[in-house]
């Protein structure tokens, strides 16, 4: 959002004067992540994420195109294509090993954005698009993270597309048709990994024409803040460069160490050893999990173990796991509090923190064999999701009673409003 | 109204598993789930200390050399090599001339350039180890990657073969059902127990090294861990040789960063 008080861009090289009438590119990367951008000055750190969910998705691109230049999206070769490339090809093994590190990261990330997001009260208006489309992206990445996995053609890759589009058969009269139209055929097989590799490398794209919505929507009206007390004066703000370059720039590379840690220290560490195992369609393995940053809603989707009223258990799961994201969507209008931080919002800070510990159990629950006691904890867990979002967050909102805001970002950081200028230090 | 449709659809999921975790209860006290022979007697694979383990680990190259040896006089009877050339061995210290002879000691089945036919020859330094046929029932796993493809990873392979012996006479007692199968070993390293591998190093001396190493059974077991690590990493040390550089300059890079953060703030925090 342009403040009136923002920097406005004044190209003194007669090159970029030149430029700026031909084509301002120079000032639209100066009114989005340059001088001319103002942004709140108290963002914490919570707010870092954004950037490194970007810079993931650049990782995932570039090293992704380069490792489809070495891979053979055919069922006799895929396994062994994926060994070529860790064992003949130069750095092939940097560009695999930090491609499949590259997925968990960009998912740690985006889950700490998401979560950011619930606790400040990010999709609330006027910023309901920017969270809309926010969850637009995390359906695609999904999809995206789902159909890479199935690449490299080991147990887990098989197993995995068999047990995940198995979902769609669970669709009363057309489930059975219609996996076999998005598998081309009744199992996972050739025709199946041809059209994941395709949509694998196009669903990237996708995403990076969302987020670029997706930040021209934040940019709008900008970004929230831990107050959530709108903008007022200049004071409130600092440009974006170079307070929130400097501060981005240095948790990148604090994120960059933690990556690498993994990349080459332990490269299989978030990994499932099955899929070293070349696929056998004859062979099912002893236990099929998903990558670890699905196991959250796998938990859900196993939690329902007996049908309800008419619908069959399997149906049940499925519609409970696709509801568990798709709730978000409605955030916005299930959560009517006008106060946007949780930091003011006593009870609701309370659930959130109770979310946050479900969403870990759930993982936990998700990760582990379907046997007992961690199918009851998944249902209970499950329990808790469901009422959270669909009952205790409209509850609250309208039943609480929030802690007075601050009168400005300004007084929340100095202590007293820049305004009224002579106040006391804090 | 949003929020009234929003509480009915809590509701129904809520109730249906509500159902379901009720109905789990139910049946779980009243058939509790009995005890598995595999939960009692399994044990996780026990401790392997290795050369290449840690952040500056290296390979030991005399004992995956040893442990190729194992490889190549036990395991290869049935178990193939296939995602390493011969090429590849030179990383174990073996020079050119070393490599081509051992190659040459296999017969690869490859297409003639001048024919196009297929047909036997020695091996050559560029080609893989060629596969094995085993005349047994079922397929046993190439060992390329096993290290990598199962839980434990060394550990596990080592124990594994350690770890043949009689059934436990409490197992029969407790599960008399649960006699290992005619054709089938008991190993208490083994998820099942029971595997059709039967005990591949069972004598001390069943391989002569050519270093001197004394050849136990434990000994034999944790070279050829050894060489399978190298086998399904054989990056390994460059990974985590260039991984140290990289840290290092990200280390001093962030610190810079860090720096530059605080310096331009340092005006603006305000307290």
């Amino acid at each position: 959002m342009s403040f009136p008080w923002a920097n406005e861009y004044k190209p003194s090289h007669p090159l970029m004067q030149w430029m700026d009438e031909k084509l301002p590119l120079p000032r639209l990367v100066y009114n989005a992540v340059g001088s001319g951008y103002e942004v709140p000055r108290n963002l914490n750190y919570m707010y870092n994420f954004g950037i490194l969910a970007g810079l993931c998705l650049m990782i995932q691109i570039i090293s992704g195109v380069v490792l489809a230049m070495h891979y053979a999206p055919n069922t006799l070769v895929a396994f062994d294509s994926t060994e070529h490339i860790m064992r003949d090809v130069n750095w092939g093994w940097m560009l695999r090993y930090g491609h499949a590190n590259g997925a968990s990261a960009f998912f740690i990330v985006i889950y700490a954005h998401i979560f950011r997001g619930f606790y400040y009260g990010s999709y609330k208006a006027p910023r309901e698009m920017v969270w809309l489309l926010g969850v637009v992206i995390f359906l695609l990445m999904m999809a995206t993270a789902f159909l890479g996995y199935v690449l490299p053609w080991g147990q887990m890759s098989f197993w995995g597309a068999q047990v995940i589009t198995g979902l769609f058969s669970a669709i009363p009269l057309v489930g059975d048709p219609l996996r076999e139209w998005l598998l081309g055929g009744f199992a996972p097989d050739n025709a199946a990994l041809n059209r994941f590799f395709s949509l694998h490398f196009l669903l990237p794209f996708v995403i990076l024409g969302v987020v670029i919505l997706h930040i021209w929507a934040l940019h709008i009206n900008g970004s929230t803040n831990p107050t959530g007390v709108e903008v007022k004066t200049k004071s409130d703000t600092v440009s974006f460069h170079p307070y929130y370059t400097a501060k981005d720039g240095w948790t990148v590379g604090l994120f960059m160490l933690i990556y690498s840690a993994f990349v080459f220290f332990m490269p299989n560490a978030l990994g499932h050893p099955d899929n070293y195992i070349p696929a056998n369609p004859m062979q099912t393995p002893a236990h099929i999990v998903p990558e670890w940053y699905f196991w959250p809603f796998y938990a859900i989707l196993r939690a329902f173990t007996v049908d309800f009223l008419i619908v069959p258990a399997k149906l049940m799961g499925v519609l409970a796991m696709f509801s568990a994201i798709l709730v978000w969507f409605f955030l916005p209008w299930l959560d009517k509090s006008p106060v946007r931080s949780a930091k003011f919002r006593p009870l609701y800070r309370k659930f959130f923190w109770v979310l946050v510990l479900d969403v870990a159990v759930l993982a936990y629950c998700g990760g582990a064999p379907a046997e007992e006691p961690f199918v009851m904890i998944s249902q209970i867990a499950s329990l808790y999701y469901f009422l959270h979002f669909f009952v205790i967050v409209p509850i609250v909102s309208s039943i609480e009673r929030p802690d007075p805001l601050p009168f400005s970002i300004t007084e929340s950081v100095l202590g007293h409003d820049g305004q009224s200028a002579l106040g006391a230090k804090a | 109204m949003i929020r009234i449709f929003s509480i009915l659809v809590g509701a129904f999921f809520s109730l249906a598993l509500l159902l379901a975790v009720l109905t789990g209860a139910y049946s779980y006290v009243t058939e509790p789930p009995a005890k598995t022979v595999e939960a009692t007697f399994y044990e996780h694979p026990e401790k392997l200390a290795l050369a290449s383990d840690g952040v500056f680990g290296k390979f030991d190259r005399q004992q995956l050399q040893r442990g190729f040896q194992v490889y190549k006089e036990v395991c290869a009877a049935c178990h193939s090599l296939k995602h390493v050339a011969f090429r590849d061995l030179s990383a174990l210290g073996y020079n050119e001339a070393e490599v081509k002879a051992i190659a040459a000691s296999y017969t690869v089945n490859a297409q003639d350039p001048l024919t196009g036919e297929f047909k036997d020859r020695p091996g050559m330094a560029a080609d893989k180890f060629p596969p094995v046929v085993y005349a047994g029932k079922g397929v046993p796993p190439d060992l390329s990657l096993i290290t990598k493809s199962r839980h434990g990873g060394a550990a596990y392979i080592h124990s594994l073969l350690i770890g043949y012996s009689e059934q436990p006479a409490e197992l029969i007692k407790a599960f008399p059902d649960a006699k290992t199968p005619d054709g089938l070993y008991y190993n208490r390293y083994f998820p099942t127990l029971n595997l059709s591998m039967p005990a591949p190093i069972t004598s001390e001396g069943q391989v002569t090294y050519g270093d001197g190493t004394k050849a136990t059974v434990d000994q034999m077991s944790a070279d050829v861990s050894a060489f399978l690590v190298w086998t399904a990493e054989p990056e390994l040390e460059k990974r985590r040789q260039t991984g140290l550089w990289w840290m290092g300059f990200l280390l001093f890079t962030t610190v810079l960063a860090y720096m530059a953060y605080r310096n331009i703030w340092a005006e603006k925090k305000g307290h």
